[in-house]
Parts: structure tokens; sequence; C-alpha cells
């Protein structure tokens, strides 16, 4: 008998089961409050400002753009090949570079570059996360290698929560092979219990929300 | 009580740096917890509670089912599933895949199933080199140290013990400044996620309908080590599994609050499979290694089953007034506090330190502040039990021992031996004494009426 085998024969005998289905789990429990655009915007602010992160809510693409190619001044950055960022004009701004499909290329720029800029498919208001399924317009490299995060999100994907997430994406897994929320910058108390940011991801995390 | 167990409380007690250490941090946990539990943090609280709960109990006493699921999903997404029973299974796992792709260097995010077994010990002999990626993980590799806490494992150090440990294993200026000390583990760190072949992580579930792992940290090490390198393979103990995705809508919202405080941990990542065609980066292959270990054992135990319900937050560590006195070195194995003193003897025997399920106030903390509303004190009530059964046992055992010396002695002696059965013989019913226990499982054959050695005897005489 193989490990497999034994194992779930230990399993069965010791709950007395003879691997019939199970009654019905209790009922998954989601609550969906009903929250408003505004007051949504507004606690995706508040939190992510709380992380010691920054949140601005901008009205258009291009206030986004200028916006953007203030805090990146130049300098080296590498976007995703995320469709708002193209549209929002983010993606040609001066030492951006983007539209990157080669792993070993796309590996070399995240490590080297000194902002990462993605959008974000949804965000959690209630706790100020970014929500990015790994897609082709979505590397995960982007969020996670440079030092400076900064993830443009038009405002109609912020949701009220992880409820009103897992009531869009019952089932994450059939979308995409990576889910990852992002709340607030890295951080470690590891050593005598002082905070420290930046300690493997991105120290700074700035989040753009964009419309109206 | 063990000569050990004692003199690692005794060691503990004696160092106030240490109890300073540890009366702090648990502290700090306990208040940030409170701040976000609280009635007006969060009104649901309880009633997440009763529901973590319910779905533990219910995943648990179908296990089976929820296994087999969860592996059909994984293969549907294109990953591979390998079930382990022992702490060698699982190295044998690694080190199979390792050899397939050629691999050296592996990093390691933190987890508490692989340091049930040792993991990085039983690679390194094999040549391959394995990293701990977390901060405190990764100073306790170079300390040869095992976690303090389940969830802060490195509680008991200073940042003048990390700065000599950098000193003396990477050669860095020595440095007490702690922004410091974490920028250069960053630097030693990023080297080795780039140039990794593999990366290890946990797991803190498995989700049955869509044969993903969910992975809670805030430092990226575990985004890292399950991005970068081309295979990713997650480590974890069967009892992992919950039914649905959905359902992280209630244990996500309990995890980080119980165990740092925190409403959402910095990074939590659901991964479920290799990368999909035209993703740029990402694993291209996806382990998920189940492990046993003791815990097929355990779960025959319905009394004591609930044990395995545990999501190791650690709340229980920081409330319970003996783990912020005696810390966690001083406990036999990996898991420590009133979660280590309820598993530990339920994996490893109760031999393994009779004293430990006494170790506790019964004062109740932990079970108010379990995420999943584990009955900690009366496991341990049970298992106090448990002990004194087996201690009577053994000094029947005693007695044992000395009824089968005395026969020993006898068989060896033959003039002695007939002398002591011809009285046998005499005797009408047989003064069995205490060893009645012994025999009532047991035939007692009749002793014949003349042996086979006066028998013999006669023949010859004849
Ligand atoms: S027993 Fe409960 S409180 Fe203790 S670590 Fe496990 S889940 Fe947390």
């Amino acid at each position: 008998m193989n490990h497999r085998e034994a194992i779930l024969a230990d399993v069965r005998r010791g709950l007395g089961r003879n691997g019939e289905p199970p009654p019905s789990p209790p009922a998954a429990r989601i609550v969906r409050p009903q929250v408003p655009r505004a007051a949504r915007v507004e606690s995706m602010l508040q939190k992510v400002i709380a992380l010691a992160g920054t949140a601005v809510h901008l009205r258009t693409g291009e206030e986004a753009r200028r916006f953007v190619a203030a805090l990146t001044g130049g300098q080296s950055a590498i976007a995703s090949n995320a469709l708002v960022l193209r549209e929002y004009g983010i993606t040609t701004l001066p030492g951006v570079r983007s539209g990157v499909t080669e792993e070993a290329e796309l590996r070399g720029l995240c490590a080297t570059a000194s902002f990462g800029i993605s959008s974000a498919d949804y965000a959690l208001s209630d706790t100020g996360s970014l929500v990015m399924l790994a897609s082709p317009a979505e590397a995960r490299l982007i969020s996670l290698l440079p030092p400076v995060h900064i993830a443009v999100v038009p405002v109609d994907r912020l949701l009220s929560g992880l409820d009103e997430l897992f009531t869009l994406l019952p089932l994450p897994a059939e979308q995409t092979s990576s889910m990852v929320f992002i709340t607030g910058p890295s951080r470690t108390a590891d050593i005598e219990q002082i905070l420290v940011r930046g300690v493997h991801g991105p120290g700074e995390v700035h989040v753009v929300i964009v419309g109206e | 009580m063990s000569a050990r167990f004692d003199q690692k409380i005794s060691e503990t007690l004696a160092d106030p740096r240490l109890q300073l250490a540890i009366y702090t941090a648990t502290g700090r946990l306990m208040s940030h917890r409170k701040a976000v539990v609280s009635e007006d943090a969060l009104p649901e609280y309880q009633e997440l509670r009763t529901q973590a709960s319910a779905i533990k109990r219910h995943t648990i006493e179908n296990l089976d089912w929820y296994l087999e699921e969860f592996e059909r999903n994984v293969i549907a997404h294109g990953g591979h599933v390998h079930w382990c029973r022992t702490a060698t299974d699982v190295a044998d796992v690694v080190l199979g895949i390792a050899k397939q792709r050629g691999a050296r260097l592996i990093v390691k995010s933190k987890s508490m199933t692989t340091e049930e077994v040792d993991l990085n010990e039983r690679l390194s002999h094999h040549g391959l080199e394995s990293v701990e990626t977390d901060l405190g993980e990764y100073i306790l590799q170079l300390m040869h140290q095992t976690p303090y806490h389940i969830v802060a494992p490195a509680l008991h150090l200073t940042r003048q013990d990390v700065a000599k440990v950098f000193e003396d294993s990477l050669g860095v200026p020595h440095d007490i400044v702690i922004e410091n000390q974490t920028l250069t583990a960053r630097g030693v760190l990023r080297e080795k996620f780039l140039n990794a072949d593999i990366g290890i992580s946990g797991a803190n579930f498995l989700i049955a309908d869509s044969g993903a792992v969910t992975i809670v940290e805030n430092e990226g090490n575990a985004r890292l080590s399950t991005s970068a390198p081309q295979v990713h393979i997650a480590i974890a103990g069967i009892e992992k599994l919950i039914p649905r995705a959905q359902d992280l809508a209630t244990f996500l919202k309990l995890l980080a609050r119980s165990a740092t405080g925190q409403p959402l941990s910095v990074y939590t990542s659901f991964l479920s499979g290799p990368r999909k065609p035209g993703e740029v980066d990402g694993p291209t292959e996806f382990h998920v290694v189940l492990l046993d270990g003791g815990r097929t054992k355990l779960l025959a135990d319905a009394e004591k089953r609930e044990s395995l319900h545990c999501i190791r937050c650690g709340a229980c560590l920081n409330h319970c007034p003996v783990y912020r006195k005696i810390g966690g070195h001083s406990f036999p194995w990996v898991y420590s506090g009133p979660i280590g003193a309820i598993i530990t003897p339920q994996f490893h025997g109760l031999d393994s330190e009779p004293a430990l399920p006494f170790a506790s106030t019964l004062c109740g903390a932990c079970a108010e502040v379990c995420p999943v509303k584990i009955d900690i004190p009366k496991i341990l009530l049970e298992l106090r039990a448990e002990v004194r059964d087996v201690e009577k046992q053994n000094a029947d055992g005693q007695l044992e021992r000395a009824a089968f010396r005395a026969f020993a002695y006898l068989a060896v002696r033959p003039k002695l031996w007939s002398r002591v059965l011809a009285f046998g013989r005499r005797l009408p019913v047989w003064p069995l004494g205490p060893a009645g226990a012994w025999f009532s499982e047991r035939e007692l054959p009749v002793p014949a009426a003349r042996s086979f050695r006066e028998l013999w005897k006669e023949r010859q005489g004849r």
C-alpha cells in the first residue's frame, strides 16, 4: 500500500468513515455590507495611510499620469502590462519600461528598477488591501522586487472587503494561479519587536485611485 | 518531570533579560490583538469564532473527503500532490524533485511543519543549501536554534545577539542598529531568492475546492520564495484543510488579528498551481506535500481530535501565564505554550515529557482567545488523567517485572525449580495475590500430578 492509500485508510478508520460524502458543511459566512462608493474611497485612503503607505484619489487618467511622473521623477521604473496603465499614458513616461513578456528580462528589470508600477484587479477598502491576480497583464515580481510599489486602481474596482471579493470570485483558482492581497508596505518586527519596513518586499506603497 | 524540562525552566526564570523580553513581546502582542477584536473594532468577532470552529470541526470530521477533493483540484490545475508518513518521506520528496531539476539552492519561508521534520538538516546532509528567509528564522538558522514562538520565532534575541551572529557568520561590521541589520539580511537574501532553484513554503490553509494553498506573512519572503524560483513546494500537515475559498472570508479575519493584531497580514497569497500560459513569471512546477507525521493517530481519538483545529496563531502562547514565565525553549518540541502542551504528548507519546500537561494553571485564558475555540484546558485535563494511568500501570509493571525475574531465577536452577513445582502441585488454589490481574487475561495451565522429570526418573529407575 502506498502512503496515500495508507494515510487515507488511517484517516477513515480513525473517523469511522467509509468514504461516503460528508453532510454539507456549515454555509460559508459571507456578509456583504452595502458601502457607497464615496465611503469606500474614503476608507481605502485612510487605511492605506494608516499602514504608512500613501494614497490619493484623482479624477482622471491624465491626473494619474502626472502624479506618477512626479513620484518617479524620470528614475527607472518597470510597469506591468495592465491596460489602464497604457490608457493613462503611464507606460510611456520617461524612465518607465513596459510590455515585457520575457521572464529573464523582467527579473532583471524588477531587480534593478527604483519603482514597480502595476494596477490591481480589486482593492479591499475596509483593510486598505490591493488584490493582485497574476496574469499576462500583471507579473508577480513587479509589486515585489522594486523598493517602491505604485498601484494605479480605477475607482470601480474598490470593493467593501473580503466578503464582496469572495462573492465575485468564489473560485479564484479558475481565473489565476496566484491571488495576492497586499496590505501596506513589507514589514517585520522580528528583532526586539521593533517595526522595520521594506524587509523583503517594497518599503513604500503608493495607491492611486482613479475616476469619479 | 524530566531533568531537561526542569533545567530549562530554571535557566529561563533565572535570566532577567529573557524574562523581560518574553514578557514585553507577549504583552505587546496581547494588546495589539485586543485592539482589533474589541466590540467596536470587530462586532462580529464571536460569530466569526463560532463559524471558524464549526468549519474546522466539519472538515476534520470528514478529512478523507476533503483531502481527496483537494488533491483532485491541485492535479486539475497542473500541480502535484505527495503524501508523506514521516519526516524522512518529506525529505525524500524534496530530494527527488531537487535531483530531477539539478537543484542546489533552496529558499524557504517560515513553516512550523518543516521545523517539525527538521527539513534543513536533512537537506544539508545531501549537499543542498536550504536558506530560511523570514528574518527571524534566518537569524535562528545562523545561530542553530529553533523558534522560540510559533509567530515571533526570534522573540528571545536582542539586537546585540543579532549584531554578533551577523558579524561572525556574514563577516559584516558589528552593527546594533536594527534597520541596518534588516538591510543586511535583505541584501544577502535577495541574492538567494534570485538564484534559488526551488522555493519551499508552508501553508496556513489548504483549500479543498480550489486545490490552493494560502500563506500569510508580513515580510514578502514567502511571496518571493513562491514567485522567483521555477519550482514551488508547499509542505503542510493534513489538518490544514478547509472546504472552500469562501471560508477564507471567515478565517482570514481571525488569523492575523489573533496573531499580531493586524486586520490582514501584509501579504496573503492564494496559490493554486504553476503559472498559466502567457504569464511572464511564477513557478513552472507546483507541488504540495501532505504530511501525516502522527496526525492520523491523533485523529482516531475523538475526545482530543479538536487539537487538530489549530490555525497556529500563537494567541494562546501570548496569553498563557506559564509560557510568559518559562518561554519557548523549555518546551520539548518545536510547538510551545498551551498548543504545544496538548499536541506534543499526542504526537510523541506521554513519556516525551510527562510533566507537560501539568505545566498549566488551567486559568482558561488560552481557550478564551483561541480563534477556533479549542478547549485546551479540557484536553490538558484528559492528558493529565492519561499520565496518571500510565504511572499506575508502570507501578503494576514493576510487580510484573519482579515476577518475571523470579521465574528466570528458578528456571536456571533445576533443583529449586522442581521443589517449588512440587510444592505448587500440592496446593489446592494458587495464591496469586497482586499477580491475579496479570493472570486474569491469561490461561494458567493446570499442573500435572507428576512432572516430566519425575516420570523420567521413574522410567530410568525401572
Ligand atoms: S490553539 Fe488556538 S490560540 Fe493556540 S495557536 Fe492554535 S488556534 Fe491559536
